[in-house]
């Protein structure tokens, strides 16, 4: 199973190699790992996916937790939080397949963001399985290269009265 | 004020109250050692190894319950202090351990003994500190002595930089300590939780109680006491935790695990309740996990949550201090009376108490280690090596106080009792301290004899000498048919005239009726000894628990 943590640290030297350290020394799996400042530039924010089950998820949040330089560590579940995630691919095209190409990017709202006689570049915004499958879209093109940043995410609040903005479908 | 980054900290050490300082100097840390030249109110003490001198901050925090202290050069001194601190980091002792480093402008460009402390240290210690500006040492200092002292404590490392450490800056004391945000102290458990526990308490027919080093971290030994009277229940103490429950009291039923008594094995094995304050259901202790306490429910009571749940399913698990959580149970948990089970307990104990075979004319191990419990009346602080030593110290030597028993426990370091005990003489200087060592663990840190001698530290180090790495030794004779790879060390100093050569005094003794003279005549003398027991080389420690077998599987070694 996977879950997505996040991890709220203070913005001090070493922070980051401590989180990645607790987790290879201790041999948990993680599938991806974001990291930025928040608004308030001496604490920063993680995202981290993990993968295992509940008692694993319970070892590392509390491993986590222990961690001096770390604020607060929560889990999201699935059904009440946002999570968006960005990728950039450069896919090979021609003067045959580039509208295709870009035909598909605009079924997905991605943004071309570089166009070469060879090459373009699409950046695009969305849940994993969005990005999932237009990645496996691109495939037939041939893509050159692909960087992902791995998941941000966040609770939805429970007012009635905040905007739920739907998870983007394929 | 105008203060230099070394005048500051050692106006730090002293805000922390250190009035010892052990270490060993080098070139980045001159300036430092400069300072500490005047200041006379605190007493440095040279090892001849950085590692003796983190064992000895680690010996002199678990015979005193402060804050151990260390510091050493950059480089190999800093890398000589890792395994002390992976020690005390296995065992949660509080250390702060100072190593200085390159100038920052050097960092990173692989300078002369410059070695990346903090990220080598990083999984082994509750926490580190680059001080990277003179004017944040003071808020960093005080930091790592709170973090490393408080919750469950551990190893602190501050990598000191040579220019943060000579620059000079106009310096005001902050008005309060610096403590880190994040950072929660667990204390009183929460009451739906203890009124939970106290009904499983009240519940059960059988229940245990297994306590560990937490128990004496917090210092929770009367109301340990109180609570196993209130409810009859037998009690059990780990490596760790010896001590931390009178030995001579009729409800202690022994130590748990591998080289455990068959009675507290059996009592994990029969119980219906374990109920759990300050230890950690260690691999030791627990046996193969699946067979451990088969019948029982657990409530396990600790301060570091993470301690929880990690190794055996837990059906209540209370975080706080150990201290703290047994007064809100005492408050509320009802008086048991002796039943079947108490008979059932007192009744294995008496059948099946710890022995081993004397054999006329041969100094057996275990019998130095019952002279050295007589001659000292129980009292004195004993630190061990790692091996045969060890066990046989924790299994012949009865602690009914806390802080008397010193030994890593979690790391296993061999050559870790001789510089602790250095440590803990230093720290109590009254007491009477043996260091029980292997002839293979002594060799480790035998440097430290100089320390002992300069610094007039009459600890006596009892060598139970079997010219073999026992231990090993034992596991190659029951697991792999007697093939004794490399662990045959007859080939050793003379030990007597060892220890003459570095000043100290050296006793022999190969005759049982010497034994007892020797250890008695090592106390009186005001000054270390050696004292090297020539005991019988293929000995076994017994009990044991097989490897990967459930400690309901205990071998005696004999037809009881």
């Amino acid at each position: 199973m996977r879950h997505i943590i996040t991890v709220i640290v203070e913005n001090k030297f070493g922070v980051l190699a401590r989180v990645s350290g607790l987790f290879s020394s201790r041999g948990y799996n993680i599938d991806s790992l974001t990291v930025g400042e928040t608004n308030d530039p001496s604490i920063s924010r993680m995202t981290i996916v993990v993968k295992g089950d509940d008692s694993i998820l319970d070892q590392v949040m509390k491993q986590l937790n222990k961690l001096v330089d770390v604020i607060e560590v929560s889990d999201l579940p699935r059904d009440l939080s946002v999570r968006r995630e960005l990728c950039l691919i450069k896919v090979k095209c021609d003067n045959v397949t580039r509208t295709e190409i870009l035909e598909i990017a605009n079924v997905f709202r991605a943004k071309t963001v570089h166009i070469g006689h060879t090459s373009l570049i699409v950046q695009i915004t969305g849940t994993e399985d969005k990005i999932n499958g237009f990645i496996k879209l691109m495939e037939p093109f041939r893509i050159f290269e692909l960087a992902r940043t791995g998941i941000a995410a966040m609770i939805r609040n429970n007012d009635d009265t905040s905007i739920n903005e739907p998870d983007e479908q394929e | 004020m105008k203060l230099s980054g070394s005048e500051i900290f050692i106006e730090c050490l002293r805000k922390e109250n250190v009035d010892v300082l052990f270490g060993y100097p080098g070139g980045v840390v001159i300036p430092i050692f400069d300072k500490l030249y005047d200041a006379h109110d605190i007493r440095f003490i040279l090892t001849r190894h950085e590692q003796g001198a983190a064992h000895a901050a680690d010996g002199y925090a678990r015979a005193t319950g402060k804050t151990g202290v260390c510091i050493a050069t950059s480089g190999p001194g800093a890398t000589n202090l890792v395994t002390g601190i992976a020690t005390a980091y296995m065992d949660s002792i509080p250390v702060v351990a100072f190593t200085g480093q390159v100038p920052m402008s050097l960092i990173g460009t692989d300078a002369f003994q410059e070695a990346d402390i903090t990220g080598i240290t990083r999984p082994i210690t509750k926490h580190n500190f680059l001080i990277s500006e003179t004017n944040k040492i003071a808020d960093i200092i005080s930091e790592a002595f709170y973090i490393a002292s408080t919750g469950r404590p551990g190893p602190v490392v501050v990598d000191l930089p040579k220019d943060v450490s000579t620059g000079i800056i106009d310096f005001e004391w902050p008005e309060k300590p610096s403590v880190p945000k994040g950072y929660r102290i667990p204390k009183y458990a929460d009451s739906e939780v203890i009124r939970e526990a106290a009904e499983s308490i009240e519940a059960s027919e059988k229940p245990f109680v297994y306590t560990g080093g937490g128990i004496i971290i917090s210092g929770a030994g009367r109301e340990l006491l109180t609570f196993a009277e209130r409810i009859n229940a037998p009690v059990t103490t780990t490596l760790m935790g010896l001590g931390g429950f009178p030995a001579s009291h009729p409800l202690w039923v022994g130590m748990p695990g591998m080289h455990g008594t068959y009675t507290a094995n059996m009592a994990f094995t029969g119980c219906d309740l374990v109920i759990a304050i300050g230890a950690r259901f260690d691999d030791r202790v627990t046996g193969k996990i699946e067979g451990f306490a088969p019948g029982a429910k657990i409530i396990h009571i600790d301060t570091d949550p993470a301690a929880i749940a990690k190794n055996v399913k837990v059906d209540i698990p209370v975080v706080g201090d150990a201290k703290a959580v047994l007064e809100q149970l005492l408050e509320v948990v009802e008086k048991r009376e002796r039943n079947g089970w108490n008979e059932y307990i007192d009744q294995l104990k008496a059948s099946h108490p710890v022995t081993y075979d004397n054999e006329p004319g041969i100094v057996k191990p275990q019998y130095v280690v019952e002279q050295i419990y007589e001659a000292t009346g129980g009292d004195a602080i004993i630190t061990t090596e790692v091996g045969q030593n060890q066990m046989w110290a924790s299994l012949f030597y009865k602690f009914d106080k806390p802080r008397r028993f010193i030994s890593s426990g979690g790391l296993g370091t061999m050559g870790y009792g001789f510089p602790a005990a250095i440590g803990a003489q230093t720290g109590m200087p009254d007491a009477v301290v043996f260091d029980i060592a292997g002839d293979g663990s002594i060799q480790m840190n035998i440097q430290e004899l100089t320390t002992a001698v300069e610094q007039k530290l009459p600890v006596n180090v009892a060598i139970l000498n079997n010219r073999y790495l026992g231990m090993v030794r034992q596991w190659q004779e029951m697991f792999f048919n007697r093939r004794y790879s490399a662990t045959d060390i007859a080939i050793q100093p003379d030990f007597v005239k060892l220890a003459e050569a570095y000043g100290a005094h050296g006793i022999r003794v190969d005759k049982p009726e010497n034994v007892r003279e020797a250890i008695e005549r090592a106390i009186s003398i005001q000054g270390p000894v050696f004292m090297d027991f020539v005991v019988n080389r293929e000995e076994n420690v017994w009990p044991m628990v097989a490897p990967g077998a459930p400690i309901s599987e205990v071998m005696e070694g004999r037809s009881s």
